[in-house]
């Protein structure tokens, strides 16, 4: 949205106001992002500092045998606030390990497949040409069956990558790329109906009759109007990726067994459910308010975008 | 049709007065999960466990094995042996007596040519008959007269108890089968998703993956059986929505193999509609030892292979340190509970075959880490063990598995605690017990240096599954990773006593050479390193009665003994 | 339009040919067999024996040429047979699936009704549920409505069917004893007692795959519409005297149907697809419990037939979602 140019023009006339601390303005006056901005950041800061705190292992298990069975399925305790799980694992730490990825995993894989989903939907709706190919291609990759694709796109790709960069980045490589290129579909369909229809909108044809050239037609006209349902999709796309990533491991398609997720935490744990409700309501919980919170931080970016709504 | 049942039930009732409390479809309606769904009911099409069981309700052999795992007759007089003459004295044929006026349950008589059909059906070249191996080394099945069937081998058989024994090999009607030899097997869905048998139920309807609806068969040769009039027969869902309908929602009489975290098993047990019953076989979950050299450095082609040894594990004490280290007893509380035994042993059972090792059952932490010094493997800086520059360190597969994840995690923690890191990866059990040899995940391929699993033997003779170690057998790239020693241990005394094993008849001296083959592959060598011998499990609800189990045959092999407590 | 439906329809057919191909090479290059699932106690030389019985180790050409003819002949054949009892078809080798050894053809017709009212119905309702929440949600942004319904819709998608599944199991049938845990499939609806024993059983199933797509579809209604609530039109609208009603109702909805036309266009086809998790979770033995046994045991016949008329459907709805925007916005042009 930024043009550079004309801005350097105002920067000598006038004290310096970059059009961002517009839209930061806007955005401060919505509550509900303040709010969901400040419980991502609160859960990042858990997941990123969490481990200086509390240096418990993740994976630590009592060698004891008579310890260990002891130190199962604990409940609230101070030693455990979150409990122990089936062998004893401090489920706080294990919540915090998971964190780091679920997150990392969700909001990588929601950037990715946003970036490819609207790229293209901008591309079918805007060049007549690119429309015919770009959408069969995009039904073919929502025909495809995903479990196959991805049982493919492991075999081929899971040692290359752990060859270069490592077994535990090399398979979060894989599992991003693997969830953003299978889910940037309906992103793209969504994109492109309303590029159709904006085209013909009069701002456009006024646009395009004073020979603008389509590559600012897009950055400029085209795409901060198509804002809102990308913010939805990136939004939903969040919660999809962490709870696809827990489906990958679970078939052994992702993470290390031992390696916890929020997603993988929530599929154990429903095996417990009567018995020991905490071993699903915490990871639940994570994801939740993970969704909800950068669905409010959506919503308020949004409108702070938007100049119409912008000042009011 | 239930005027006819009604009347055969009160004639039983009339003729035998003692057994007039059992009267045939009496109870109502049978309710039977398996959350993994029958596709057909054609044992000869499909090996698959759920396919075999379902099918067992209705199809039988001519004998089976009950819950001590003793050959008992179902369709004959009386089983075969040598003392009684039904078995030649010098073993190459076995003579079986069909008992007179057995009626299939269309109402035709069952003769010794619905056997010869059977075996014609599953050894014609063009079937892919998936019971092959029941009839490998059968040369003829004769028919000298309408109840008699004799089946001729090609060498003496120690153990002729394989063509028409178990749930696995049953007979079919020559009758409605006959258009469906070799390679029209597969058109006959009609047969093959209703067969008939003599079994206590027939079947009404068939749906592939779904259910089976079955009700008593008129003809059954017991009057009085079965209890049940009719079978809901559910497929499909998990092991814990089983469980749970049968333990504590009660829609269910039985649930097969409800394989829950035991915690999870007793809490639902609490709720008082149901009991779990468990039944011990040769069931085995054991880790098993890469010979060979799995490192991806090396050429594809040479990774896993005999041409390249493991560099860390071709020395028995580090194999030896890391079954020192596991604690069984630990393993079976947190992964099995009542429905598992810690062992030793490759062939736990039966009796005669299983070796009296128990030397692995405590665990030995400091001995595994003296056994690692000693190999010259001494700590390093971050606790890892080194020698020559190098880390100790596995890789350590097993297939996707809450319960084997478990043990993978509880198994890396011992393994650390004597300095050897492990990596843990699981595959898709799809794709690990699948075979494909263009997939590197295979337990086949063996690409990691030790991999869980759990494997058993058909019936009760652990002849083949010993010979399952022998060198030849070892899955290599030229046979298409085609193999079944997976360990690829090779050692030429073991494979002599194989050999010398399939030319011994006399039982107690067979028994003798299966538990040294036994020893060769456990304590001798620690190739094999055995964890869990795992129970077959089954919930049955408390107003289900009759329910015994039995781990040698298909579990759902006294259906017709089944009644409703009241 | 009639020119461009017909100009998409006929170049739908090689984009199925080829779709239908990639498909099974893709099927054909996973890895896995169709022997996964049988017992190790089965010997090798078996194993060979019936893979080769099954044709798995056909060239793949010759099997892809062979699944087209019997997929674009024989099978139409069958089933027009079927209708008018002829016997075009004869005795010809029909589709077989490797797992069952029966027509794939007859498995699907066979679970298509459970599929259709359960997720169908589910589908129908999270629709029904959405548009009003939606329209209502926008139009009093930021009300206590809104938030709430913010809020649910949320927790509704981000909470995974697996797990909402099980609570509500666990709720209303282990504890409460109000529905069953297990659906019966063999259930014929013939009178009143029947209809009601299916209501029952359907009503876990549909919940809660209902919240779930009204979240999804209630989340597009209502930002597109707050997209176009602000828009000069709707000023002048508002201008002409036109009571809100109208504005609300004609003029911005229409406009903002665009995204959520193509989410249920999307969303369509996945209903005959089933919903593989839900469906498990409750035992509806339907399209989507097929797919994933048949993905499990690597039946190809049944997977790659299943998956082509998936893709069809979807070439299908999104055609149908190109006309309708046309329909929407008559400045959009394909000509």
């Amino acid at each position: 949205m930024t043009d550079l140019a004309p801005m350097k023009l105002d920067e000598a006339l006038k004290p310096p106001r970059n059009q961002w601390w517009d839209v930061w303005d806007q955005f401060k006056t919505h509550k509900g992002a303040l709010i969901g901005a400040f419980v991502l950041g609160v859960l990042v800061l858990a997941v990123v500092a969490g481990p200086l705190f509390w240096r418990i292992d993740p994976a630590f298990i009592e060698p004891d045998a008579v310890k260990m069975i002891r130190s199962r399925n604990q409940g609230f305790s101070l030693a455990h606030p979150f409990g122990t799980d089936q062998l004893g694992r401090d489920m706080l730490a294990r919540m915090i390990a998971g964190g780091k990825v679920s997150l990392a995993v969700g909001l990588v894989a929601m950037l990715i497949s946003i970036f490819i989903g609207t790229t293209i939907g901008v591309l079918a709706g805007y060049f007549k040409r690119l429309d015919g190919p770009l959408m069969r291609m995009t039904d073919l990759f929502l025909a495809l069956p995903l479990l196959p694709l991805l049982l493919v796109m492991v075999m081929l790709f899971r040692e290359t990558l752990a060859g270069m960069f490592g077994p535990e980045l090399g398979t979060f490589f894989l599992i991003v790329f693997a969830i953003g290129v299978t889910s940037w579909m309906q992103a793209a369909r969504i994109v492109r109906g309303e590029v159709l229809a904006l085209k013909e909108r009069e701002f456009v044809l006024a646009a395009r009759s004073i020979g603008t050239p389509s590559r600012r037609v897009i950055l400029r006209h085209i795409l901060p109007n198509v804002m809102s349902p990308i913010m939805v999709a990136a939004t939903l796309g969040i919660a999809s990726a962490i709870i696809t990533e827990s489906a990958l491991s679970f078939l052994g398609l992702g993470f290390p067994p031992d390696f916890p997720t929020w997603g993988r935490l929530l599929f154990d744990g429903v095996e417990y459910m009567t018995q020991f409700p905490d071993r699903v309501i915490w990871p639940g919980l994570a994801i939740s308010l993970t969704v909800l919170s950068v669905n409010y931080i959506g919503d308020g970016l949004r409108d702070a975008l938007d100049p119409r709504i912008r000042g009011r | 049709m239930k005027l006819k049942t009604a009347l055969l039930g009160a004639a039983a009732a009339f003729a035998m007065a003692p057994a007039a409390f059992a009267e045939r479809g009496a109870d109502g309606q049978l309710n039977i999960i398996y959350w993994q769904a029958p596709s057909i009911l054609n044992p000869y099409l499909s090996s698959g466990t759920k396919d075999v069981e379902s099918a067992s309700m209705v199809l039988e052999p001519l004998a089976g094995f009950n819950e001590k795992g003793e050959v008992i007759p179902r369709l004959v007089t009386e089983v075969p042996t040598v003392e009684n003459g039904g078995v030649s004295a010098d073993l190459t044929s076995i003579t079986w007596k069909l008992t007179p006026g057995l009626l299939w349950s269309d109402g035709t008589p069952v003769t010794s040519a619905d056997a010869v059909f059977t075996w014609q059906y599953c050894t014609h070249p063009e079937g892919g008959c998936a019971q092959a191996a029941r009839y490998e080394g059968v040369t003829s099945v004769e028919a000298p007269d309408d109840l008699t069937i004799k089946v001729n081998f090609a060498a003496p058989k120690p153990n002729p108890y394989q063509a028409f024994v178990g749930a696995t090999s049953p007979l079919l009607q020559a009758k409605q089968f006959a258009e469906c030899l070799g390679a029209k097997a597969p058109e006959c869905t009609a047969a093959n998703f209703g067969p008939i048998g003599t079994g206590p139920f027939m079947v009404t309807e068939f749906k592939t993956n779904d259910t089976v609806q079955m009700v008593a068969n008129p003809n059954y040769r017991d009057p009085a059986k079965p209890a049940f009039a009719s079978v809901n027969f559910k497929g499909g869902g998990d092991a814990q929505a089983a469980a749970r309908s049968v333990l504590e929602t009660g829609e269910f009489d039985y649930a097969w193999n409800p394989q829950l975290a035991p915690e999870v098993l007793a809490g639902m047990e609490a709720a008082g509609k149901g009991k779990v019953f468990a039944a011990f076989g040769t069931l085995v979950e054991r880790i098993e030892i890469n010979m060979t050299d799995p490192d991806p450095a090396l050429p594809e082609g040479m990774r896993s292979t005999a041409a390249h040894p493991h560099p860390i594990l071709s020395d028995i004490r580090v194999r030896q340190a890391l079954s020192m280290a596991i604690d069984r007893n630990l393993l079976v509380e947190v992964g099995y509970g009542s429905s598992g035994r810690a062992t030793c042993n490759l062939v736990p059972a039966p009796e005669l075959y299983a070796s009296d090792n128990t030397g692995c059952l405590t665990q030995d932490i400091e001995g595994a880490k003296k056994l690692l010094e000693e190999a010259g493997w001494m700590p390093g800086a971050d606790g890892i063990r080194e020698k020559d520059g190098k880390k100790l360190k596995l890789l350590y597969q097993s297939s996707t598995n809450a319960v084997r994840q478990d043990f993978q995690a509880l198994v890396k923690g011992w393994w650390n605690e004597i300095g050897i890191e492990v990596e843990l990866k699981n595959v898709d059990a799809s794709v690990f017990f699948g075979g494909d040899p263009g997939s590197p995940d295979t337990f086949q391929k063996f690409y990691a240096d030790v991999e869980m699993y759990a494997n058993n033997f058909d019936g009760t003779d652990p002849e083949p599954y010993l010979a399952q170690y022998t060198c030849e057998k070892a899955p290599k790239p030229e046979s298409q990773w085609q193999g079944e020693n997976i360990n690829r241990f090779c050692d030429p005394a073991y494979d002599a006593l194989v050999a010398e094993l399939g030319k011994t008849g006399e039982m107690a001296k067979r028994g003798e050479i299966a538990r040294q083959l036994n020893d060769m592959l456990t304590k001798d060598s620690f190739v094999v390193i055995p964890l869990v011998d795992r129970g077959r499990t089954s919930a049955a609800s408390n107003t289900l009665g009759g329910v015994v189990m039995n781990a040698w045959d298909s579990e759902l092999w006294n259906t017709s003994d089944w009644y409703r407590v009241k | 339009m009639l020119t461009f439906t017909i100009r998409r329809l006929l170049l739908a057919i090689p984009t199925l040919l080829f779709i239908s191909l990639i498909i099974f090479l893709l099927l054909d290059m996973a890895p896995g067999s169709p022997m996964s699932q049988i017992p190790l106690t089965v010997p090798l030389e078996v194993r060979l024996k019936m893979i080769e019985a099954l044709g798995a180790n056909d060239p793949i050409f010759f099997r892809y040429i062979n699944w087209l003819h019997k997929f674009f002949v024989i099978e139409p054949l069958h089933v027009f047979d079927g209708l008018f009892g002829t016997t075009f078809a004869g005795d010809s080798l029909r589709e077989l699936s490797w797992q069952s050894r029966s027509p794939v053809a007859d498995v699907i017709a066979q679970r298509i009704p459970q599929t259709l009212t359960v997720i169908g119905m589910s589908y129908l309702l999270g629709i029904l549920i959405a548009l009003p929440i939606g329209i209502y949600s926008a139009y009093r942004q930021y009300s206590w409505f809104d938030q709430l319904g913010t809020f649910i819709s949320m927790i509704g998608f981000s909470v995974p069917t697996f797990f909402t599944g099980v609570l509500l199991i666990v709720v209303f049938s282990v504890k409460l004893h109000w529905f069953p845990s297990i659906y019966d499939t063999t259930l014929k609806v013939t009178d009143w007692a029947s209809f009601g024993k299916q209501v029952k059983q359907m009503t876990m199933p549909v919940a809660v795959l209902g919240l779930y797509n009204a979240a999804q579809i209630s989340r597009y209604m209502r930002s597109s519409m707050l997209e176009n609530l602000t828009q000069d039109y709707v000023r002048t609208a508002r201008a002409k005297g036109l009571s809100e009603r109208v504005v609300v109702l004609k003029h911005v909805l229409r406009n903002s149907l665009i995204p959520v036309v193509t989410v249920i266009a999307l969303g369509i086809p996945t209903i005959f697809g089933g919903a593989i998790i839900t469906e498990q979770v409750f035992k509806v033995n339907g399209l989507g419990q097929l797919l994933i046994t048949a993905i499990y045991a690597n039946d190809l016949p049944m997977v790659q037939t299943l998956t082509f008329i998936f893709a069809v459907l979807i070439v299908l709805f999104n055609l149908v979602a190109d006309i309708l925007y046309g329909i929407l916005d008559p400045r959009i042009r394909y000509d």
